[in-house]
């Protein structure tokens, strides 16, 4: 079979490869999704939530950015919570339960309906290598598409095990073979690899679940949403049951431990420290009489439920055994055992901000394979790809994230520069510039971006620059409005004694100070619609904290400025040690300020870096 | 650009000490200090003065402008009498200006570099220049923070490491069975680093009194003839010399210029069991004193070195050399070994970097009292409830970083390793 060329290939159709066609069509690239089952686009292997803390954010800003996740988590939310609710807006980030079935069959219409983009049903068998260059894949059947450029988002599939007990199933999750001809392929590149594992608990038969003697956890009153187009949850909103377990279920465990996976030593791989096994959690933290388990529904239309902490790889008798000890859950039915997944990852320091393998022209990695776990760092991972590949087939400039303006930026940088050493998951606390990378304001820290790059569509940029003006028009009127202190006391607030006015902008910083009663101070306000009030309050709270670190993040764009280019010589320079050296040339890093945040590079490595720049800099010019 | 400033000129006590501003502030410090802005590129004699017009120093005073100067930037460069007090005190000066700061190793010539004011020839020199800066300041931080001052910063980190786990711990893993109120805990915690960095601060304040210049030990066996080799070098009787045994029981000093160094020679106790309490107390001050010295000169009829108290770069002489056999050798009655002696002690002290030290504690200063403002404010934070916990652990991360001189850098690697160890996280 003859196919046509396209510009981009992505290969593998989850969270990062769904995304990454996404990306490249709209980018306007002719793109081509190649997975193994359409039932698949979009499957959600794990936990069926979206979001959560500096997960959420990222949702957000991929969202800002006109991708698919956030729409399409907001379709199959069944259950919306604003998490940190009563800490600081900085750090609050939006989580929703997802309906596995309505986001599969929404992800399908979305990806079916995304204008440049073909989906197409058949197993990736090779890449076609030419020289260091891909140039498109084979298809099991022997045939082959040419393409501009490849993206691998194959998830677990390298080396992926599957253990359950003692008991071993190749194969990259429950029910797929491992695809063993690409895996040779990329092992053959010669990439530094590494190995992670990844547990799952089992799914119980919901109907067997006795919920009367649970306690319930109800959505948000007032949701919050993913998206910025998104105004109200589509699904019917349920409750998850909480349940824990006891001094029984930990006996249970303990007594099976020599039978468990990770504790019998059939696992070498690395877990994750925040997604610990219950063995893991019983054996760490014996002083606890009790875990919580958090019982969340799969879907609406079946009564798989997913018990939220109880991941394990013990034998499937142990495994029943356990479960049944827990309060409600003395007659359940376990549908599908749990089980724990060990697979290779391509240590991410081998790419570039692009997601782009240094040493092999035209191919990018996204998701799970480069060590991250979790849908929206696999989802942002996709976009990230999906955009500069096609930016690359097209001639156009790459995009790439900043740390200071981005929590995508954090993470790119993150892998890129540290590597991993356990499954990599966002937390706000890796962003050090969190008070400014908010959820709210995702969009105006990165919808010009994507307009400016041709990653945004017309849509978006309607309600973009509506939504612009609006903050623009009401941020003037507030630092327009000046109040005297006598105002302010008129109005029970504290008041300094010095007589001078203040802008109504300097006012509402005051945390005891919210919209309602400024807008009270400044009539002309009141027009102000509720999200543009909520984001310049948030704004306002945080502006001095946001003014201090605008040195740092100054400091930081600098450097960025200062490109490293990718053949540099770093044995050339005479002063560095050994060890400076040799993690430079590890890392390659691809701009000064990358180079600074390797461990151990000292300031007068980087000003040796700088000089030498210069002087090439100089040599060409002349 | 901030303003950045450092001393300039080369180690030790010298004819004149150069301390260096460099950034857009410099027409202010330049008024206030000097009194006056003197012509660019012309020497000027000005009175130097503190921010309450107090009398530093009469000193010279060179303004470079912007886009002619070394940096490429507003450049004032004062040229004290080289007197560490004067140096330390306009430093500190410098230090109390809005938005100044103590130069990092290598940021005047980064800035240079930056501005285009190197040529190619010059990056080539380069790396050595570098090279040397941070090598004396890594030496040089090593050995102060060795002691006691590193063992508060160890606990100062850990203790600091814990609060900012506690904070981030309810705000990343909210949905986790963590603690929600962790107030009381991180109010103990950062109070605790509050309190012993302002006793540290206070110390510092006496060490930079009494120390100034480099210290010099004679240490051996009782009647090695250290007393007499230190009143060869003194070139008086500065210590007590007699052929008793255990005649030092306390420790003498005598300030000596060797080369242009200031050097405090100090003569101890000689080591030996003994019962008489009085000399017991004298060789274990000796033994303190000589420890804490910069360099220790062993002293011994057969070249033997006080194994515990031995370091890098001391000196080992064979004593009572009369006949001048041993290279090594020094005879207090020929005065055999002395000019080499003193040769050595020049080389020697040239390598330790004395005045990289007077920087050091200038910048271990600056360091404590940044991270104290951002301690004041993440504790005032921390007080008003979870609310605030974003904001208290913003002031928290910047007070780590102010510390970091001190502390070392505190990862969110380090953050997460002690919330994973503390809380079973992972519903």
């Amino acid at each position: 079979m003859k196919h046509d060329r396209v510009d981009v290939i992505v290969v593998g159709g989850g969270h990062a490869g769904t995304e990454a066609a996404a990306a490249a069509a709209r980018m306007g690239a002719e793109t081509l999704l190649i997975t193994l089952r359409l039932s698949d686009l979009g499957v959600m292997s794990c936990n069926p939530a979206i979001g959560g803390l500096g997960k959420g954010h990222l949702v957000r800003e991929i969202d800002a950015l006109d991708g698919i996740m956030g729409r399409i988590a907001d379709k199959a939310g069944i259950q919306f919570r604003l998490l940190n609710r009563r800490k600081g807006p900085a750090v609050q980030g939006p989580r929703a339960q997802a309906d596995r079935a309505l986001y599969r069959s929404a992800m399908r219409t979305e990806i079916e309906s995304t204008p440049h983009l073909t989906v197409l049903e058949a197993e990736v068998a090779d890449l076609s290598v030419k020289g260091d260059r891909v140039t498109g894949v084979q298809l099991a059947d022997g045939s082959i598409i040419p393409a501009g450029a490849v993206i691998l988002t194959s998830g677990t599939f390298l080396r992926g095990v599957i253990h359950i007990g003692d008991r071993q199933i190749a194969g990259g999750r429950m029910g797929d073979r491992p695809s063993v001809r690409l895996a040779e392929r990329i092992e053959s590149l010669g990439l530094p690899l590494g190995r992670l594992k990844t547990g799952t608990p089992p799914r119980i038969d919901g109907k067997t679940i006795d919920w009367a003697r649970l306690e319930k956890q109800p959505g948000d009153e007032d949701p919050v949403m993913f998206s910025f187009f998104s105004k109200a949850p589509e699904a019917r909103q349920i409750s998850c049951g909480i349940t824990e377990t006891n001094e029984k279920t930990h006996e249970i465990i303990r007594e099976n431990l020599d039978q468990s996976a990770m504790y019998g030593g059939h696992i070498e791989g690395v877990g994750p420290r925040y997604c610990p096994s219950i063995e893991d959690k019983v054996v760490r933290f014996a002083d606890k009489s009790s875990h919580q388990i958090f019982l969340e529904p799969e879907s609406l239309s079946d009564d798989l439920i997913y018990p939220n902490g109880i991941s394990t790889s013990l034998p499937e008798e142990a495994q029943q055994a356990y479960v049944r000890s827990i309060r409600g859950l003395e007659h359940a039915d376990i549908v599908q055992p749990g089980y724990a997944i060990e697979y290779d990852y391509v240590d991410p320091r081998a790419l570039d901000s692009r997601l782009h393998l240094r040493s092999m022209q035209g191919l990018f990695l996204a998701g799970q394979i480069n060590g991250t776990t979790g849908y929206e760092e696999a989802a942002a991972q996709g976009l990230v790809s999906g955009a500069n590949a096609a930016a690359e087939v097209l001639g156009k400039d790459a995009l790439i994230f900043s740390r200071t303006t981005s929590y995508i930026g954090v993470m790119v940088d993150d892998l890129t520069t540290k590597g991993v050493s356990e499954p990599y998951r966002m937390f706000t606390s890796r962003a050090e510039f969190r008070l400014s990378l908010r959820a709210d304001n995702a969009d105006s820290r990165l919808t010009p971006f994507g307009l400016d790059h041709g990653l945004v569509q017309a849509e978006r940029r309607l309600m973009f620059e509506t939504k612009a003006e609006a903050l623009e028009a009401a941020k003037s009127k507030l630092v327009g409005a000046r109040l005297l202190p006598r105002d302010l006391e008129a109005a029970g607030l504290k008041a300094p004694k010095d007589g001078q006015p203040r802008s109504a902008y300097h006012v509402l910083s005051d945390r005891d100070v919210d919209w309602s009663l400024i807008s009270k101070l400044v009539p002309e306000l009141e027009t102000v619609l509720p999200d543009i009030a909520a984001q310049l309050e948030r704004e306002a709270l945080y502006a001095s904290y946001v003014e201090r670190q605008k040195r740092d993040v100054a400091a930081l764009a600098k450097d960025e400025g200062y490109r490293i280019p990718d053949d540099f010589d770093y044995d050339a320079l005479s002063g560095l040690s050994n060890e400076i050296t040799l993690k430079l040339k590890t890392v390659r890093p691809e701009t000064l300020a990358q180079a600074g945040r390797i461990e151990g590079v000292t300031p007068a490595a980087l000003t040796l870096i700088l000089a030498a720049l210069k002087r090439q800099a100089m040599s060409r010019a002349v | 650009m901030e303003t950045i400033y450092a001393l300039a000129s080369a180690s030790g006590k010298a004819g004149v000490a150069v301390v260096r501003v460099s950034g857009s502030a410099v027409d202010t410090v330049c008024l206030r200090m000097a009194g006056r802005l003197p012509q660019p590129r012309l020497a000027t004699v000005c009175r130097i003065q503190d921010l309450e017009g107090g009398y530093l120093d009469e000193a010279l005073v060179l303004r470079f402008l912007e886009g002619a100067s070394f940096t490429g930037e507003s450049v004032v460069e004062f040229h004290l009498h080289g007197s560490l007090a004067v140096v330390s005190a306009v430093l500190r000066t410098l230090g109390c200006f809005d938005g100044l700061r103590l130069a990092e190793p290598g940021e005047f010539t980064r800035r240079a570099l930056e501005n285009g004011r190197m040529e190619l020839t010059q990056v080539e020199g380069l790396s050595d220049l570098i090279e040397a800066e941070t090598e004396a300041q890594r030496v040089q931080a090593l050995r102060q923070l060795s002691g006691a001052l590193g063992q508060k910063t160890a606990e100062w980190r850990t203790q600091l490491v814990q609060a900012a786990s506690l904070l981030e711990a309810t705000i990343d893993f909210a949905d986790e069975e963590v603690p929600v109120d962790v107030t009381p805990d991180v109010e103990r915690l950062l109070q605790a680093v509050d309190t012993s960095i302002r006793g540290e601060l206070r110390g510092l304040e006496a060490a930079e009194r009494v120390r100034s210049g480099f210290v010099v030990a004679i240490v051996g066996a009782p009647n090695a003839g250290k007393s007499t080799l230190l009143n060869m070098l003194a070139g008086r009787d500065a210590a007590i010399t007699s052929e008793i045994a255990g005649t030092t029981r306390d420790v003498i000093e005598v300030r000596l210029d060797i080369a242009g160094l200031a050097v405090t020679l100090l003569d101890t106790a000689g080591l030996r069991e003994t019962t008489d309490p009085l000399e017991v107390a004298g060789i274990s001050r000796a033994r303190v004193r000589a420890a804490e010295a910069d360099l220790r000169i062993h002293l011994d009829v057969a070249g033997q070195a006080v194994d515990d108290l031995l370091q890098e770069n001391d000196i080992c002489l064979v004593s009572k050399d009369d006949d001048g056999v041993f290279e090594n050798g020094v005879s207090a009655k020929t005065g055999w070994g002395i000019d080499r002696l003193i040769l050595l002690l020049e080389k020697r002290l040239k390598d330790v970097p004395a005045s990289a030290g007077l920087v050091n504690r200038q910048r271990h200063r600056e360091a404590l009292e940044r991270g104290l403002d951002h301690l004041g404010s993440a504790i005032a934070l921390v007080s008003e409830g979870s609310d605030m916990y974003d904001l208290a652990s913003e002031e928290l991360r910047a007070a780590i970083h102010g510390l970091q001189r001190l502390v070392g850098q505190v990862d969110v690697e380090d953050l997460l390793g002690e919330i994973f160890a503390n809380f079973c996280i992972g519903k």
